[in-house]
């Protein structure tokens, strides 16, 4: 009696659990999917109810000029800071996953740490530098903060995946005579390449993203994609930003996401040719 | 005989030691090739990261002459606004609560789907996990103003609530403490949810089974075993959300009135607007002193969870 009553507890407690879930998928995904139906709203006013089916919020965005500037100049940031954070995220953690050398547990400690300071430091930390030596505000310090707060995830992601591919072939390449660099490039990299493209993707939208940080380090003038959508909205919210922000989830879905299924279809024909290695 | 051979061999091995490190032939996996692939990342770290928060250490000792000049005149005038001016303690407080209520929501509400994901026997796992990371590649921005199309004026609960006739006038739920709230929650949510997720995987099923098996009710077996093993993941989750809300700038920014304002906004204003710098470099300090001693309170009763686990395991 008592057992059958514990089971419908169980059920219960399990019903309740799968219920607040549906609620945390539908309160994540709500505003998004809302924000897309209304860029396509042909009301004048950014919001419902649906007059009609209408692309001329597209439309006027292409005819944006500070919209696809902007847009330009994040891609360009973004672009170059996923390259840029790839190479040197990946040899920081190549050399962290094989070399022992001093100071090797405070580097992998001080490395994680731009993930975790909130962004208004990071920005005035560097502001308040560049203003103390009398520097001004240029492209190449806001790239370079753009890399700095993409490393951590970058090398914490290579060296994931480096702790799994093991020293020995490495080894066995240098021992038959291949020099350090081609021993990396032939052997290293290629088992590396998932945590390479995951992490350039990664780094990439870290970037296009960026809001806060960007915010203090833009030079005079310039407007990276999210700050350009912040002062839009100080103005109003016209349907013309919910076209903006359709138009950048599909670039900011889109492309991890084909990225991704490249990657698998490349492992599975390499799977193929390889012998049977330990799952994980 | 054996005896000096051994030690004659000893010596021919230190010379060829020796001899190595006067051509100065690097070893395989030599410290100062280390040194050399760290150094892009160790230069841009020194400089971009530690140098700025040293200077701008410095600087909260400046004195702050008219918007944008300051001096290099040592002073404590700062630090003294900053302790006696209850304005800015009241704002290091709401910042404090609002990140607390914040982190202590995505707790519970993140726990759930993190254990329905791992329990599930759901064929298609892997798309509930990855719907929980799309959300890490639409802008944060995009995010934050999209709450304005449900919560809105002319958003969607309004919009509803207007023609099934339950209101007359649309309802004001924007542009307070708890649109923030929920805006943050919204960011933060994936955070927590995989944070717990990646504890839960790291649980030896057989325990629960085990558990079971000794007589343990499904609710009995979560609660001694799945929840207290689950716990580092969901502190890990708890500090991460309470950390990035209480540095946040851009939620209160949108979905906040002026009152709504955060720690993050005073130091973006008194920067960007007042262009006070010393005072800004102070309120700066001040946030990543307070933050980072959660942070080391955290890491601290981590290490000892870990020891506990470590005797356990």
């Amino acid at each position: 009696m008592s057992g059958t009553r514990r089971k419908e507890e169980g059920r219960w407690a399990w019903r309740l659990t799968g219920f607040v879930t549906l609620c945390v998928y539908i309160f994540m995904f709500a505003p998004i999917v809302a924000t897309v139906i209304l860029s396509f709203n042909a009301s004048m006013f950014g919001g419902f109810p649906m007059t009609g089916f209408s692309l001329q919020w597209y439309a006027k965005l292409m005819n944006n000029d500070a919209v696809l500037t902007a847009f330009r100049t994040s891609l360009w940031i973004a672009l170059v800071t996923a390259v840029a954070t790839t190479a040197i995220g990946v040899v920081t953690a190549f050399a962290l996953v094989r070399f022992e050398f001093p100071g090797k547990q405070a580097l992998s400690t001080l490395v994680i740490l731009p993930a975790l300071v909130p962004e208004t430091i990071l920005g005035v930390g560097l502001l308040v530098l560049i203003k103390a030596i009398d520097q001004p505000r240029t492209m190449l310090l806001l790239v370079l903060g753009h890399i700095l707060l993409a490393v951590p995830y970058v090398v914490l992601i290579a060296q994931a995946r480096m702790v799994g591919i093991r020293r020995v072939y490495e080894e066995a390449a240098l021992s038959l005579g291949a020099s350090r660099f081609s021993s990396f490039r032939e052997i290293t990299l290629p088992l590396l390449i998932p945590a390479v493209v995951g992490g350039a993707l990664l780094a990439f939208t870290i970037s296009f993203d960026n809001t806060s940080a960007s915010l203090f380090w833009r030079p005079a003038g310039v407007e990276t994609m999210p700050t350009q959508i912040l002062s839009m909205l100080k103005i109003s919210i016209s349907p013309e930003i919910n076209a903006l922000g359709t138009v950048m989830i599909l670039v900011t879905v889109g492309i991890p996401l084909v990225g991704g299924l490249i990657l698998q279809s490349l492992t599975k024909l390499k799977r193929r040719g390889e012998p049977k290695e330990e799952v994980r | 005989m054996k005896q000096s051979s051994l030690r004659e061999h000893k010596r021919l091995e230190e010379g060829a030691y020796i001899r190595v490190r006067m051509n100065n032939r690097w070893t395989l996996y030599d410290p100062r090739l280390a040194w050399m692939l760290v150094a892009p990342v160790l230069l841009l770290l020194i400089f971009f990261l530690v140098l700025p928060i040293a200077v701008m250490a410095a600087y909260t000792f400046f004195t702050f002459v008219t918007a944008g000049v300051e001096t290099s005149a040592l002073t404590t005038a700062n630090w003294q606004e900053f302790f006696t001016d209850s304005y800015y303690s009241g704002f290091l407080l709401k910042t404090l609560r609002v990140g607390a209520i914040t982190a202590l929501l995505c707790g519970v509400l993140g726990y759930f789907p993190a254990y329905f994901i791992w329990a599930t026997s759901f064929k298609h796992k892997w798309l509930l996990l990855l719907l929980l990371i799309v959300p890490f590649w639409i802008s944060f921005t995009i995010r934050t103003f999209s709450w304005i199309n449900i919560l809105g004026e002319q958003g969607v609960i309004n919009v509803a609530l207007l023609k099934m006739g339950i209101i007359n006038e649309p309802l004001q739920m924007l542009y307070n403490e708890g649109a923030v709230i929920l805006g943050l929650l919204h960011f933060l949510l994936p955070y927590m949810i995989l944070n717990v997720y990646v504890s839960l995987e790291g649980i030896d099923r057989t325990l629960i089974a085990a558990a079971r098996s000794m007589g343990c009710t499904s609710a009995q077996a979560f609660r001694e075993v799945t929840l207290p093993l689950s716990l580092p993941g969901l502190a890990a989750g708890l500090l991460l959300c309470f950390v990035l809300a209480a540095g946040s700038y851009v939620t209160p920014q949108l979905l906040g009135s002026g009152r709504d304002a955060l720690f993050g906004n005073l130091i973006y204003d008194t920067i960007m607007g007042e262009l006070n710098w010393p005072m800004g470099a102070t309120l700066s300090i001040v946030l990543f002193v307070v933050l980072g001693f959660f942070a080391a309170i955290y890491t601290r009763y981590m290490g000892m969870s870990q020891i506990v686990k470590g005797l356990a395991g």
